[in-house]
């Protein structure tokens, strides 16, 4: 379970989160959503406490980010919106290695990496050198590694940038089954037909503050708008920064 | 296992892998330049000592006026030749090194017991010619100071009366003093090869990989910052130092091909050479390394990063030229300071002076503690927000 209370983040002037506060529960898909610019990856990346917030307080399965870091990024596989792999190292060496960042041993590392091959459908490109890789070959080495400690707790920034459409069905399935372990996901994304597509509740947030936190039944009832996208809009006060 | 050392290994087989990367940092670099540097030593020496050897080939005017200097010259194996048109814009244009020039006018002074002049035209600027100037000076003044003792003893005189001062020079250089002024620039080899082993490395694990967008990824590890700095930091040392090393055995394995018995000169680079230089440059390699670290780390990019690392490879130079233009005398401070200290004792060691223990522990200390101040500053570099995010 992940636990955002009254984030606050600025850089210099320019004030990125002001004030977010929402929960991601275990077993449930939360959808962070918002306009470009809206704060959605500072306020991840106050999560995976690659970032430290200037005000407010993260708990990730009750464990504060500012007093133990690292005890938070052991709980978390993130796959940020920096998803850049080893050109050099196979796929399957770039998964090894964050295991053995992770502390895992040899044995645990090869039989979680076979298992993420074969449910990202990895097999045919999983030892070859990631240098040529597709933007969605890419990906699937990213999330492997992202989830090679197998974390309760999943963030993923913006997971299907670049995919083409099969490869966001893909991801789309692979989100549900982490869901069906019963784990904690939270994604961002701008993308409104995603998030109604794949979420329990959904988080719009706009100008770094979060101006709802519902279902997607409820959102459209609090709205009075029977389309999501209307009230995305209603809720947002503009269109600026929306893609379909 | 240790995450720092996960990112060490990792690190280091990831660079093995860059072929043409390892091929320049462990062989071309450390190779070429103690090899470039034998060469150009060797070409230079036996070129001097060809000059040396061979006949003084001198183009004379107005040969005619002084048959007698001419003669005198000639026994002394001087080739005689014509001298061209105009002897100053000769020299200027370096068509020939130098020229002897007697006035007509030059029998008259010299039946009359005066002053004859002869000029010697010459650039010296040009230091080829300096040799054979010099060559050319002390067979004139011996000629002119023969001439003077016989004028003095028809007249009766004792020549000594003109030489109140007997000048006895007593010259304290030794053989391996001498080798060394060649040999001065040496060392800054050695801290070049430990800089290019070290260089792709520093740019490649720091804003390399924020540029190449795994640098985010990676902090999301359940690692401290200091520990993959740490491990990162090892690999590039790591590199540096076999850069050093190959260049130390390189130079110490070609270093016995150079022409030095013809110089009259010996080379300490012995077992003791060897060992001393490797202690001492050890340290020295991890600094370079932290402080290549240090410098890519703080970049905004990539480019920025290579441009700030290249910067830095003229701090070394700064030692290396003072030692060489300045005769300083090694004071015992002098083996507190890194790069200056390195710098000393390898020349003392080539030199066969020697170099107190304390001295070489006093280098090691002190740059190993420079390596722990330089790594400390990238550690607050590594803690900034800033480090990771490459949008």
């Amino acid at each position: 379970m992940i636990e955002v209370r009254d984030l606050h983040k600025a850089f210099g002037k320019v004030v990125a989160v002001d004030g977010a506060t929402f929960v991601a529960r275990d077993g449930e898909i939360t959808g962070l959503l918002g306009p470009n610019g809206a704060g959605k990856t500072t306020t991840l990346r106050c999560l995976y406490t690659l970032m430290q917030s200037d005000r407010g307080q993260v708990l990730v399965d009750g464990i504060d980010a500012a007093t133990d870091p690292v005890a938070v990024r052991r709980r978390l596989g993130v796959l940020p919106d920096a998803r850049g792999v080893y050109k050099r190292l196979t796929a399957r060496e770039n998964i090894a290695y964050f295991g053995r960042l992770h502390g895992l041993d040899e044995a645990t590392i090869g039989a979680r990496s076979d298992a993420a091959i074969a449910a990202l459908g990895m097999a045919d490109f999983a030892d070859r050198r990631t240098e040529g890789f597709s933007q969605g070959q890419r990906v699937k080495t990213a999330i492997a590694r992202a989830l090679i400690h197998d974390p309760k707790n999943v963030i993923l920034d913006e997971p299907t940038n670049g995919l083409d459409v099969m490869a966001t069905r893909a991801m789309r399935e692979f989100l549900k089954r982490l869901k069906s372990d019963g784990r904690c996901v939270l994604f961002s994304s701008h993308i409104m037909q995603e998030v109604a597509a794949l979420c329990d509740r959904i988080v719009v947030i706009a100008k770094g503050k979060v101006v709802a936190d519902e279902s997607p039944e409820a959102l459209r009832q609090q709205t009075g708008e029977a389309n999501l996208e209307d009230a995305f809009v209603k809720l947002i006060g503009s269109e600026e920064g929306l893609a379909a | 296992m240790n995450s720092a050392l996960v990112v060490f290994l990792k690190e280091v087989r990831e660079n093995l892998r860059d072929r043409r990367t390892v091929l320049n940092t462990l062989f071309t670099g450390p190779l070429m330049a103690p090899l470039l540097f034998v060469l150009l030593i060797n070409t230079l020496v036996t070129r001097e000592l060809d000059k040396a050897e061979k006949p003084l080939s001198l183009p004379v005017a107005g040969a005619q006026y002084a048959p007698n200097l001419i003669d005198a010259l000639k026994q002394q194996n001087v080739e005689i030749k014509a001298s061209p048109d105009d002897p100053e814009r000769a020299v200027r244009e370096q068509d020939e090194d130098l020229v002897l020039r007697i006035r007509p006018d030059f029998a008259k002074f010299w039946d009359k017991g005066e002053p004859a002049q002869a000029e010697l035209i010459y650039d010296s600027s040009q230091r080829e010619a300096n040799g054979q100037v010099a060559r050319l000076r002390a067979m004139l003044e011996h000629y002119a100071e023969r001439t003077g003792a016989l004028r003095m003893l028809a007249r009766g005189l004792s020549p000594t009366i003109l030489k109140p001062l007997a000048l006895a020079e007593r010259d304290q250089s030794t053989a391996q003093s001498r080798a060394s002024n060649l040999f001065s620039m040496l060392p800054y080899f050695f801290i070049l090869g430990g800089f290019i082993g070290g260089m792709a490395l520093a740019i490649d694990t720091t804003s390399g990989e924020r540029e190449r967008q795994s640098l985010e990824p990676l902090l999301a590890n359940p690692v401290p910052r200091w520990q993959i700095l740490g491990g990162k930091l090892a690999a590039t040392t790591t590199f540096a130092i076999t850069s050093v090393l190959l260049s130390i055995i390189a130079f110490a394995a070609v270093g016995q091909f150079l022409p030095t018995e013809k110089l009259g000169i010996t080379l300490t680079i012995g077992l003791r050479f060897v060992t001393s230089t490797v202690f001492v440059m050890l340290p020295l390699a991890a600094l370079l390394a932290t402080l290549q670290t240090l410098v890519a780390a703080f970049a905004k990019s990539y480019r920025e990063a290579q441009t700030y690392v290249s910067l830095l490879m003229f701090v070394p130079v700064i030692p290396t030229l003072l030692l060489s233009i300045l005769p300083f005398k090694t004071l015992p401070w002098m083996y507190a300071v890194p790069l200056l200290s390195q710098q000393v004792i390898i020349t003392r060691l080539l030199r066969g002076d020697f170099v107190p223990m304390h001295g070489l522990a006093l280098s090691f200390v002190c740059t190993a503690v420079a390596v722990f101040i330089a790594y400390m500053a990238t550690t607050v570099i590594y803690r900034s927000e800033r480090l990771a995010i490459s949008a």
